[in-house]
């Protein structure tokens, strides 16, 4: 039993400090994840998530640049990425895509341009670029703890403040509008949401990837249930449950095969999402929230 | 004086004018692909194709061949996997899941190899000015391709992309031309990756057509404007990554983000200019 | 009120007891009726009642459960080119780069591969199009900044410019208001008669299409009933077809189609056909 238990559980993994400091970050970034990918998913705007990833690369390289951890970059540029998004608010579907196309555009080209900064200039941390690009959650000094504990509130705060009207407007916004719903503050206010969620996770498994920790999980919960609430907690369940796998199977990769190189944390969390995502397709083929998009 | 002239003639000679070329080729593939990319609103998996590609080139790097092949062929079944899985749930959460699962093992297969950060850095951002003569043909090859696949499929394509249901009336199955569409995608992104990278190509095929439309018209004239947009913002890139020895993808991804504001604002005077017009006409005719 | 030319209309397509079963639901049942050149039929049934299913069974996108589709044999015998087809919803963006006249012109050999060849020819016949549907005005205006009206009319004329025998409209005048309504449906008989094209129609409101109605196909369960205006539109015939008591009321030449009894299921779809100012 006791070997049983050490094949899956590499020694030390409970003991060891940059862990325990990955497991608060990476489950906070989950559920704040869980809660605002579900409402993502509904709204339709996965891309939009997506291209604030890409604006929140930039705000993590740029960071570093000034000597700042990328997690403030990411909650800064990512907030006035999502308020410019939310401004250019083009209402026609289409139109929204390719403006958040060149909005995604536009980061990536200041990323591209941060990122070269930071290697050529001094005095800036190696490997920042793998860092922003692909998490950093056992490399996080347990001091900014309380600062990702604050900003998991924040981005809670919003959502369970606004809930109600932000899901009618979420599935209608027509009818919001009829009642009375201001569309374009909670939008907004969705938003600034959505750009605290992408950086947290951001940090947990890296700016590009942060995608499929906002839109997997919400929407693996969407097919298995079609009320939103169930859907929430679900979302949060599998997120979590996900990235606290994929901490475990990082450290335990450390100890297979000869080259113990290991494997990052945010290729596990990922690579589990998407095996979920298709085990779910496979069993419940029809999705069951509104189509479209 | 002196120096301005020195500098235009380095700008122009030898490992430079592979640079110039593979670029000319590069924005002309964009605006001719984008051009279609952005009439049927597929900015999603036109963004998500190359990031499939960005995992075969690394994976064509780790077992050591080419990486154009490994490029393509992820490419390609990138392009099929999205087409296919769009019919089933929604298009975007798939979509975006594949995307991160190409991104993240292509970041696995890269972090196996010592030089791990360098070569993240140009497949995502590209590298341009680094293309030698031999890793030019190809490129060239496959842009003859892409581009005689969109001169035979042009027709269909626009039928089904503007009125699909009368497409299919037709004989032009919406889904087949979709699949052909998002292929043709692949290939230009394949070609196009090592060049000005896996992040940035995305922005060339959505820049300068959503630009170009909003000064004419007629499509062929778009498609037309879009490669001669998509051909300024390449070459501006290069003479400023040059000048300045900042990064190629950031000039263009700003300059694309410009012109498409400065698309967005004729759009927009234009529009107001036949409200005007159309107003003083009605005033004109009595009821 | 419909074909009075001197030439014999010929038929160009006929229903025989067509039934279709989608999904366990009896969608269409033993449906049979017949075109003609220069006819303008108007395909009548409350949403749900069928109509889109019958035009896809028409358009060969939908097989049916049982029965036939046939076509005349004609020089051109290949289907695909001798139908055109004017769908319900039709998005088109305002950014969009193509004019009235692509439109159209794409309505010539957009389902065939290659980019187009500009010939005179080509022109003056997209001309001649633009022309017949009244739409030359904005011949080269963005199709996506069109009235919804203006939009109707060059969507007609992308489909008659391959000169198809029959010409299908998804509920072409359910956005429009009543003036629109009226000139596309002015537009259409004039069409059907100049151009000896069949006109199948599907709305569900028959007041707007009296003007101009040969021949009607009354959809309701499923089942139609087929004949002109006249011999259809009567109590007994839609009170057999509907399974329940209809009367039909004409005050002013307008038809009013009414639910019998308050209590019947019918009652629940009667503000669909109950018409006012036709």
């Amino acid at each position: 039993m006791d070997r049983f238990f050490t094949w899956i559980v590499a020694p030390g993994f409970f003991g060891s400090q940059p862990v325990q400091v990955a497991i608060v970050i990476g489950g906070l970034a989950a559920m704040v994840s869980g809660v605002v990918g579900v409402f993502t998913v509904i709204r339709g705007q996965s891309f939009g998530g997506h291209a604030l990833t890409d604006v929140a690369t930039a705000g993590g390289s740029g960071a570093v640049l000034f000597g700042l951890s990328p997690l403030f970059g990411f909650v800064g540029l990512g907030v006035v990425g999502a308020g410019v998004m939310e401004m250019i608010g083009v209402r026609r579907l289409r139109g929204r895509d390719l403006a958040t196309g060149v909005v995604l555009g536009a980061s990536t080209g200041l990323a591209a341009l941060f990122l070269y900064l930071d290697a050529t200039t001094s005095g800036t941390t190696a490997g920042a670029t793998q860092q922003i690009l692909f998490g950093s959650i056992f490399t996080v000094d347990s001091s900014m703890l309380p600062i990702v504990i604050g900003f998991g509130a924040v981005a809670m705060g919003i959502v369970a403040a606004v809930y109600r009207p932000l899901l009618l407007s979420s599935v209608s916004d027509d009818i919001a509008a009829a009642r009375g719903v201001p569309l374009r503050g909670i939008g907004l206010l969705f938003m600034l949401a959505l750009a605290v969620s992408v950086a947290l996770s951001a940090l947990t498994i890296g700016a590009i990837l942060s995608t499929a920790l906002l839109v997997g999980p919400a929407a693996i919960a969407l097919r298995l249930t079609s009320r939103p609430g169930v859907a929430i907690a679900l979302a949060c369940v599998i997120g979590v449950a996900v990235t606290w796998a994929g901490v475990l199977l990082a450290y335990d990769s450390y100890t297979w095969g000869s080259s113990r190189q290991g494997f990052p944390v945010s290729f596990f969390i990922v690579a589990l999402v998407f095996l979920l995502y298709v085990a779910s397709a496979v069993v419940r083929p029809r999705a069951l929230h509104r189509g479209g998009g | 004086m002196l120096s301005i002239v020195v500098v235009g003639d380095a700008m122009f000679s030898g490992f430079m004018v592979n640079a110039w070329t593979v670029a000319t080729v590069v924005a002309v593939i964009a605006g001719v692909v984008g051009f279609f990319v952005v009439l049927r609103g597929a900015a999603f998996p036109a963004h998500a194709i190359p990031n499939g590609a960005f995992a075969g080139a690394a994976a064509a790097n780790l077992l050591g061949i080419n990486v154009l092949i490994g490029l393509g062929a992820c490419a390609v079944l990138a392009a099929i996997g999205i087409g296919t899985l769009g019919r089933r749930g929604r298009l975007d959460v798939a979509t975006a899941l594949a995307l991160v699962l190409m991104l993240a093992v292509g970041a696995l297969l890269l972090s196996r190899s010592s030089a791990y950060e360098p070569q993240i850095y140009s497949l995502l951002f590209g590298e341009i000015l680094g293309v030698s003569t031999t890793e030019l043909l190809p490129v060239v090859a496959l842009a003859v391709v892409c581009i005689a696949a969109v001169a035979v499929l042009y027709r269909p394509l626009l039928l089904s992309s503007i009125l699909p249901e009368v497409g299919e009336a037709r004989g032009v199955h919406a889904h087949r031309m979709e699949i052909a569409f998002l292929v043709v995608v692949g290939v230009a992104t394949a070609m196009t990756v090592p060049v000005v990278g896996a992040l940035l190509i995305f922005t060339l095929m959505i820049g300068p057509p959503a630009a170009a439309r909003s000064f004419t018209d007629r499509p062929l004239a778009a498609m037309l404007l879009s490669i001669a947009i998509a051909l300024v913002i390449v070459w501006s890139a290069i003479a400023l990554s040059y000048l300045s020895d900042w990064p190629i993808g950031f000039f263009v991804g700003t300059i694309s983000a410009a012109a498409y504001g400065a698309g967005r604002v004729s759009s927009a005077w234009r529009r107001s200019r036949r409200a005007r017009t159309t107003a003083t006409a009605a005033a004109a005719v009595a009821p | 009120m419909g074909a009075t030319g001197n030439v014999e209309p010929r038929e160009i397509l006929r229903l025989d007891r067509v039934s279709v079963v989608l999904g366990g639901r009896q969608i269409l049942e033993e449906v049979g009726f017949a075109l003609r050149s220069g006819e303008f039929t108007g395909l009548i049934g409350t949403n749900g009642a069928g109509k889109t299913t019958l035009l896809r069974v028409i358009l060969g996108l939908l097989r049916p459960t049982s029965g036939t589709v046939v076509f005349a044999a004609d020089e051109r015998s290949r289907r695909t080119r001798s139908v055109g087809y004017v769908p319900q919803k039709v998005l088109l963006d305002p950014d969009m780069p193509m004019r009235a006249r692509d439109l159209v012109a794409l309505g010539l050999d957009g389902q065939r591969f290659g980019i187009p060849v500009r010939s005179r020819r080509r022109a003056a016949r997209v001309d001649e199009m633009l022309r017949a549907v009244d739409a030359e005005r904005f011949a080269d205006v963005r199709v996506g900044l069109l009235s919804g009206g203006e939009q109707q009319r060059v969507l007609i004329a992308h489909a008659l410019i391959s000169r198809p025998d029959l010409l299908l409209l998804d509920e072409p005048l359910a956005n429009l208001d009543l003036r629109s309504s009226l000139e596309i449906v002015t537009l259409l008989g004039r069409v059907a008669r100049e151009q000896q094209v069949s006109v199948l129609l599907s709305a569900h409101e028959l007041n707007p299409l009296l003007p101009v109605m040969d021949r009607v196909v009354y959809l309701a369960g499923g089942r139609a009933a087929s004949g002109t205006t006249d011999e259809v539109i009567q109590a007994d015939v839609l009170s057999r077809l509907y399974g329940q008591h209809v009367d039909v009321i004409r005050v002013h030449g307008r038809i009013l189609v009414v639910a019998g009894e308050a209590g019947s299921q019918l009652a629940s779809h009667a503000s669909d056909f109950v018409v006012g100012a036709g």
